[in-house]
């Protein structure tokens, strides 16, 4: 049994007036890869951004906290310094700051550290090769202009060269056709190898999956965690749907 | 809470020290003819000049204040000291010549080591007088001219001065061109001769040191045909508690197929009343780059104009305009296409904040014969509170059917999904507000050579900076 890393509990969130999240509670172990998988409008998005952070969604009552701290009440910056990540589902576009630099002062802002600019190109180089980027995105304003497969890659470049100790993401394999989605398992897989962190994936489907080792699977339906299991409940879920975990709640 | 939303005084110390003026030569505060006789005298004008600075002064005296834009209550002319001279005694081209206070506030602007760095030629203007002025040995060799008005008045260039002197901008243009044409003191002249292309910028400099003093300098700009430059204007001042005026006046005659960039990047202080005029006309084939980026100024009126005189002749404008606590900045550009196939692309971003104000004016005139002729008018507005304001005022005369006219406005605020974003990567909110609003700001930027974006960007900072309670 690995250390939690991130430990949720009771958790109620709402957006203006409407509550998404009741009471919702989830503990992940350092280096442990978890699923959340649900219906539309369950409030998957909902909690990554939450626990990242995100000022639009009032916690009401419940705690989060993360190696130990409680963090529930925190901005975004200091989650992230902290070594938290979330990919996006739909990557912002940001001109004035090219994809390189954006990861360089990223990478400044949560260690603390000057990075020198020759290493750092190099690293950001031989990334973008696993991910099959072109370099020249390197170069170009984040986001501007990217294709919504190359949007995905740059986070997933972003989780690689940041090296965060959770990365939670969000639809990560969303709108991809087959090949991109097998570069980005590669690069997720890439991460478990060399960094070794946890993982929140929430996902539809299992083709972004197929390689990885799931520790445990949640099902998430109208804002609470409805059923718990191990990898394998994943395929249940591909092969019967969510009708059988939130008929279990309404019964 | 509303407190968040108002912004703390930003601190210019940067641009703020300021040296004493008690050695230099001042006039009278106001304006008469013995005044302008006596700048006239002290700038020893040829007869024609000085002829010409009485009829200004007439010209002033019969026409009207503006009362279609911001307000220039504060501005009182009859306090206003239109020439100060500084005690250089005269214009240096060695650096180490320059008076060490003088030398001191431009040291302390970067303006020097610019210049060993990255220009071609650098003038420097201190209240009412050019106090150096040099041009790289090389850019000389080629021909070209860079030196101020006055010598070149004087000097081989007298005749082409006399033939360009304010006919682009008629002192009957406004009020304050008319008082720019009485009292005007400073700037610069360049001539590039046909063919040459000037590879690195040249670069002006305009400081007011003086309290209560007014800058008038004069740009006169000839490109001649098939040349190019890429010409640099930075203006910056004190604060003082008394008004300012900088009522500047730039005069560009770009000719066939030649290429004139003229950047800008204007931080005045905020007692400033900025009447500048600034005008562009375009022979055949030629083209006019206007880079306008406005951030100081407590009241500004400023719309470069280009005139497409020539077929084929283009003008793009590429602006933006920051307006923060207790500035009204009326901003904007017009375009007149007199003759065929003429091509006008105007992209302007305008950001007002802390209760700051905004207004992007512009005009696109199409005469009968610009048949062809293509215009295409964009300005967006970022308004970073409850508070602020922004106005978007365009106008379009189209006197010819075969036109390809286009026009989009567009105002926002900076979006919380890219605020989030940019934090979850660790960046603090105020950073990450600033970065956003300089990627706005980004038509400007990327059109400036880097240590200007820079410059640029540093600003926005200094601006943002304290914007998050």
């Amino acid at each position: 049994m690995s250390e939690t890393i991130l430990e949720v509990r009771d958790l109620c969130v709402r957006v203006e007036e409407a509550e998404i999240l009741h009471g919702l509670s989830l503990s992940v172990g350092a280096g442990e890869t978890h699923v959340i998988m649900g219906p539309n409008g369950a409030g998957k998005s909902t909690l990554g951004s939450a626990i990242m952070g995100d000022p639009r969604y009032d916690k009401t009552s419940g705690t989060i906290s993360f190696k130990g701290e409680d963090i529930t009440h925190e901005s975004a910056d200091k989650i992230s310094k902290r070594g938290m990540f979330l990919s996006f589902q739909n990557p912002i576009e940001v001109p004035g700051i090219t994809l390189s630099n954006f990861i360089r002062t990223a990478r400044e802002n949560r260690t603390g550290e000057h990075v020198r600019v020759w290493d750092f190109n190099k690293e950001l180089k031989e990334t973008m090769k696993v991910l099959q980027m072109d370099e020249a995105y390197a170069s170009r304003d984040l986001n501007v202009g990217f294709s919504g497969g190359e949007k995905k890659k740059a986070e997933i470049l972003q989780l690689l060269m940041l090296r965060p100790d959770l990365a939670i993401l969000d639809e990560t394999d969303s709108g991809l056709d087959v090949d991109a989605v097998r570069i980005v398992s590669e690069g997720i897989e890439e991460y478990k190898k060399t960094v070794g962190g946890a993982l929140i994936i929430i996902t539809h489907s299992t083709r972004i999956l197929e390689s990885l080792k799931v520790d445990k699977t949640h099902i998430l339906a109208d804002g609470r965690i409805v059923h718990e299991g191990d990898g394998s409940l994943v395929k249940t879920v591909i092969e019967d749907g969510f009708s059988r975990f939130v008929d279990e709640v309404d019964a | 809470m509303k407190e968040k939303a108002v912004v703390a005084d930003i601190d210019r110390s940067m641009y703020d020290f300021r040296y004493s003026d008690e050695d230099s030569l001042k006039v009278d505060e106001g304006l008469t003819p013995d005044i302008v006789r006596q700048i006239a005298v002290e700038k020893g004008d040829p007869q024609w000049m000085l002829d010409f600075r009485l009829h200004c002064l007439d010209v002033y005296n019969k026409s009207e204040m503006p009362d279609w834009g911001p307000s220039i209550e504060g501005l009182d002319m009859d306090h206003i000291v239109t020439y100060v001279r500084p005690k250089a005694d005269r214009m240096q081209t060695d650096w180490q010549d320059v008076p060490d206070d003088i030398k001191n506030t431009f040291e302390r602007l970067g303006i020097p080591q610019a210049e060993r760095e990255s220009l071609a030629g650098v003038g420097a203007q201190y209240d009412s007088e050019l106090v150096y002025h040099n041009v790289k040995d090389e850019v000389a060799a080629l021909g070209v001219v860079y030196t101020d008005l006055e010598s070149a008045m004087r000097g081989e260039y007298a005749d082409m001065i006399q033939q360009h002197f304010m006919k682009l901008v008629p002192p009957t243009d406004h009020k304050f061109a008319a008082l720019h044409g009485a009292v005007w003191s400073g700037g610069s002249f360049v001539y590039v001769p046909p063919g040459v292309t000037v590879e690195i910028p040249l670069q002006s400099y305009f400081r007011l040191n003086a309290a209560g003093a007014g800058q008038f300098e004069h740009t006169l700009i000839i490109v001649d045909d098939e040349a190019d430059l890429h010409f640099i204007e930075g203006c910056s001042a004190p604060k003082y508690n008394v008004a300012n005026l900088h009522a500047g006046c730039v005069e560009l005659f770009v000719g066939k197929h030649a290429r004139l960039r003229y950047s800008t990047i204007e931080n005045w202080s905020k007692n400033m009343f900025n009447l500048n005029t600034k005008r562009a006309r375009v022979d055949e084939g030629g083209r006019i780059e206007w880079v306008s980026g406005s951030f100081g100024s407590h009241t500004s009126y400023l719309y470069p104009m280009s005139i497409l005189a020539g077929k084929g002749a283009r003008c793009e404008f590429s602006g933006v305009t920051f307006a923060g606590a207790g500035q009204d900045l009326d901003t904007g550009t017009k375009v007149v296409h007199a003759a065929e196939d003429t091509y006008s692309y105007v992209n302007t971003r305008s950001i007002s904040k802390g209760g700051g104000v905004s207004t992007f004016r512009s005009a696109v005139v199409v005469n009968p014969k610009a048949r062809g002729s293509k215009s295409s008018v964009s300005c967006e507005s970022l308004m970073l509170d409850d508070i602020s304001r922004s106005d978007t005022i365009p106008a379009m005369d189209i006197r010819t059917s075969d036109a390809d006219i286009g026009h989009e406005a567009r105002i926002g605020r900076i979006s919380d999904d890219v605020v989030f974003y940019l934090m979850t990567r660790g960046m603090s909110e105020e950073d990450a507000r600033a970065l956003i609003v300089s990627g706005f700001a980004d038509n400007v930027g990327k059109e400036l050579p880097l240590e200007y974006a820079v410059e640029m960007n540093n600003l926005i900072r200094l601006e943002m900076k304290g914007s998050i309670g």
